[in-house]
């Protein structure tokens, strides 16, 4: 049984990503937000329920879809926001944006924006885990089309030759970009393939976080015990286009509405109420703290300064030499 | 001094290191039990154990991945690609992953990662075992390089770069493995970013790296014969690069010969002279010369290869166009 306090905080955690997505929609049609822009809306369930299962110093590493797992890991909602705005008070002083989120304060080692390419830098940075003797274990979220992948077979291969502290959380919903997974997977059913590098693979309905939440409990516990790394399959949904520029015609409204259904927010909600773990009241209260910290957040984001036009120059390297480029 | 080969001269910097420092680790093809296709790593298994030379399956983008990781980890890897021609193959990794996240993620990470890799042809290994692509990674913000030409450099320079806290492509040549230098006795380091002049001479400066290094050395024997005197320049380390001794030398000899072992198009000698000109122009007695390889495939018959290449005869014709 979770926490009733657990449950809760997941729920908060879900609607806080919602709305600040949401709100970055907005602003990215406004044009206050550049670049690729790739919203979670719909998938809340997989981050929360995975993330809240771990340890705070548990690494944890993304794909470029990563503004859930940022925010999950309690990420600042307002440098957040500035970073997608370009500000100099960004998480990453403005020069990452949407895709390269990163908090390594909190041991969220940040978004790639090539596809499967965070997958093997999340083996090793289980195998400094393993090699320091510590008992962490690290977390890597990619989507299904990342399995197709070179790099994603050399990393399970890794792991399992290494037996290294690794889950692999595979976020299906079922596109890679516009492509449906049946078109481009060999298996579709993706958890299947963990039997590939003999790992224990897992499918979980990633709509419904005290699921999500449960089963990465147990395996959390496997693997920090020392039994090797585990694939997990979350079959999910994302309700926006690929990006903020796709339009997705790809696939029926219908199915959209379906999964609608299946949303993990008013599910949860749902659940909490009926079985007296907390109160509407309270969950009204969550919201409206939740609408207040998005429009901190958007102001917080638009009364930052600009980058300096000096920072430009830095973070290239640590160590600066006479012949780097210099403002 | 003592002298050594190159190889061991590595082989010396690698286990220094791991003894200083334990969270130096190696990992790459046949390190282990092999001792290093070039015999780089002999030995340090049975020294350091399996946890700190790690043989791995042939998955470069993987090693390279990894070794991004445990940097992020903490720790200081030491991956071999075993050779350039393989750096291709992990080239999102290098480039994508490991030149980029620092940058990307506003300075919060440090990735102390040394990526060791034998280049260059000569040996009659065809046109994908013979690569000279240097240029492809001075080319990309966010990654050193360095490319020692001798023993003492290659000890003293994979010594600093083990002990960077950035990204260091660390590229050998497969022809200078078995060469013999001087290296001095105990601690040797050499810095990154400062040029070395191998030769002094008034007449022209030639700059060249790695094996075109020794050729360029050739050249100047011959030159000195024809009452030339060339300084041969050895930059060392093509990112960070020492512009301020080049330009010292050129001021001296206003005449520039760039020497490289690859492809002359697009390649580090043309931004070199790029550069001398912009800064130069009028001080120049001749144009800049470049010398490289011949744009094709490198072949795998001996006469074709070598005619591919570039020797000391073509830096020796180099200069007398510009001194004669």
């Amino acid at each position: 049984m979770i926490p009733a306090a657990d449950q809760v905080e997941m729920y908060r955690l879900m609607l806080l990503i919602r709305r600040l997505e949401e709100r970055v929609a907005e602003m990215y049609s406004e044009q206050r937000i550049g670049g690729f822009t790739h919203l979670y809306i719909g998938q809340e369930a997989v981050a929360v329920g995975a993330i809240t299962a771990l340890n705070h110093d548990d690494p944890v590493i993304d794909t470029y879809r990563d503004h859930g797992h940022f925010l999950a890991r309690g990420g600042d909602p307002r440098r957040f926001m500035a970073e997608l705005f370009g500000k100099a008070t960004g998480i990453c002083r403005g020069k990452g944006g949407s895709m390269h989120l990163a908090d390594v304060e909190r041991y969220f080692y940040g978004g790639t924006g090539i596809v499967g390419g965070s997958i093997p830098i999340a083996v090793g940075l289980a195998l400094a885990c393993q090699y320091r003797g510590d008992d962490r274990i690290v977390v890597c979220f990619f989507g299904d089309g990342a399995t197709n992948q070179g790099v994603w077979h050399e990393a399970l291969n890794f792991a399992k030759l290494w037996s290294l502290p690794v889950i692999f959380i595979c976020e299906n919903n079922f596109y890679g970009i516009g492509t449906d997974v049946r078109l481009s997977s060999s298996l579709s059913e993706v958890h299947k393939k963990a039997s590939g590098y003999g790992m224990p693979g897992f499918r979980v309905d990633g709509m419904d976080v005290l699921a999500v939440r449960q089963l990465c409990e147990e395996v959390v516990k496997t693997v920090r015990g020392g039994a090797g790394p585990v694939l997990i399959e979350a079959v999910c949904y994302r309700y926006q286009g690929h990006s903020m520029t796709d339009p997705g015609r790809y696939r029926a409204r219908a199915e959209e509405e379906l999964w609608r259904k299946r949303d993990p927010i008013p599910r949860l909600a749902k659940s909490l109420v009926g079985d007296a773990i907390t109160t509407d009241e309270r969950l009204h209260e969550i919201e409206r703290e939740i609408e207040a910290a998005t429009e901190d957040a958007v102001a917080f984001a638009e009364s930052s300064p600009d980058p300096s036009p000096e920072s430009l120059y830095e973070d290239v390297h640590s160590e600066r030499h006479p012949g780097d480029p210099h403002a | 001094m003592r002298e050594i080969r190159y190889f061991e001269a590595l082989n010396e910097a690698l286990a220094e290191e791991m003894r200083r420092d334990p969270d130096v680790f190696l990992m790459g093809e046949d390190i282990g039990l092999f001792g290093g296709t070039f015999r780089v790593t002999e030995h340090l298994l049975a020294e350091f154990g399996a946890k700190r030379v790690r043989d791995t399956p042939i998955a470069e983008a993987g090693i390279v991945g990894l070794a991004i990781g445990a940097a992020m980890g903490g720790l200081r890897p030491v991956p071999e690609l075993m050779t350039m021609n393989f750096a291709i193959v992990a080239m999102d990794q290098i480039i994508n992953h490991a030149a980029k996240l620092r940058y990307m993620f506003g300075g919060q990470l440090r990735l102390p990662i040394t990526l060791r890799a034998a280049g260059g042809g000569g040996t009659q290994k065809g046109a994908q075992h013979s690569h000279s692509i240097e240029s492809w990674f001075v080319n990309s913000p966010g990654i050193r390089v360095v490319i020692p030409s001798t023993p003492s450099d290659a000890k003293g320079l994979l010594k600093t770069s083990i002990r960077s806290d950035d990204v260091v492509l660390f590229i050998e040549h497969e022809m200078l493995y078995s060469t013999k230098g001087a290296v001095p006795d105990g601690e040797h380091l050499v810095p990154l970013g400062v040029a070395d002049v191998k030769r002094r001479g008034s007449d022209v400066t030639i700059v060249a790296w790695s094996k075109m290094v020794h050729e360029a050395l050739r050249a100047a024997d011959a030159l000195a014969v024809e009452g030339i005197e060339a300084e041969v320049l050895d930059p060392r380390t093509l990112d960070p690069f020492d512009w301020e001794a080049l330009h010292e030398s050129v001021a001296r000899t206003r005449r520039c010969v760039v020497a490289e072992e690859g492809w002359r198009t697009v390649g580090v000698g043309a931004e070199i002279a790029a550069r001398l000109q912009e800064r130069f122009f009028y001080e120049l007695d001749a144009p800049v010369q470049r010398v490289g390889a011949v744009d094709v495939p490198t072949p795998y018959a001996k006469g074709l290869e070598q005619a591919a290449l570039p020797h000391a005869d073509d830096i020796v014709r180099a200069v007398l166009k510009i001194t004669t």
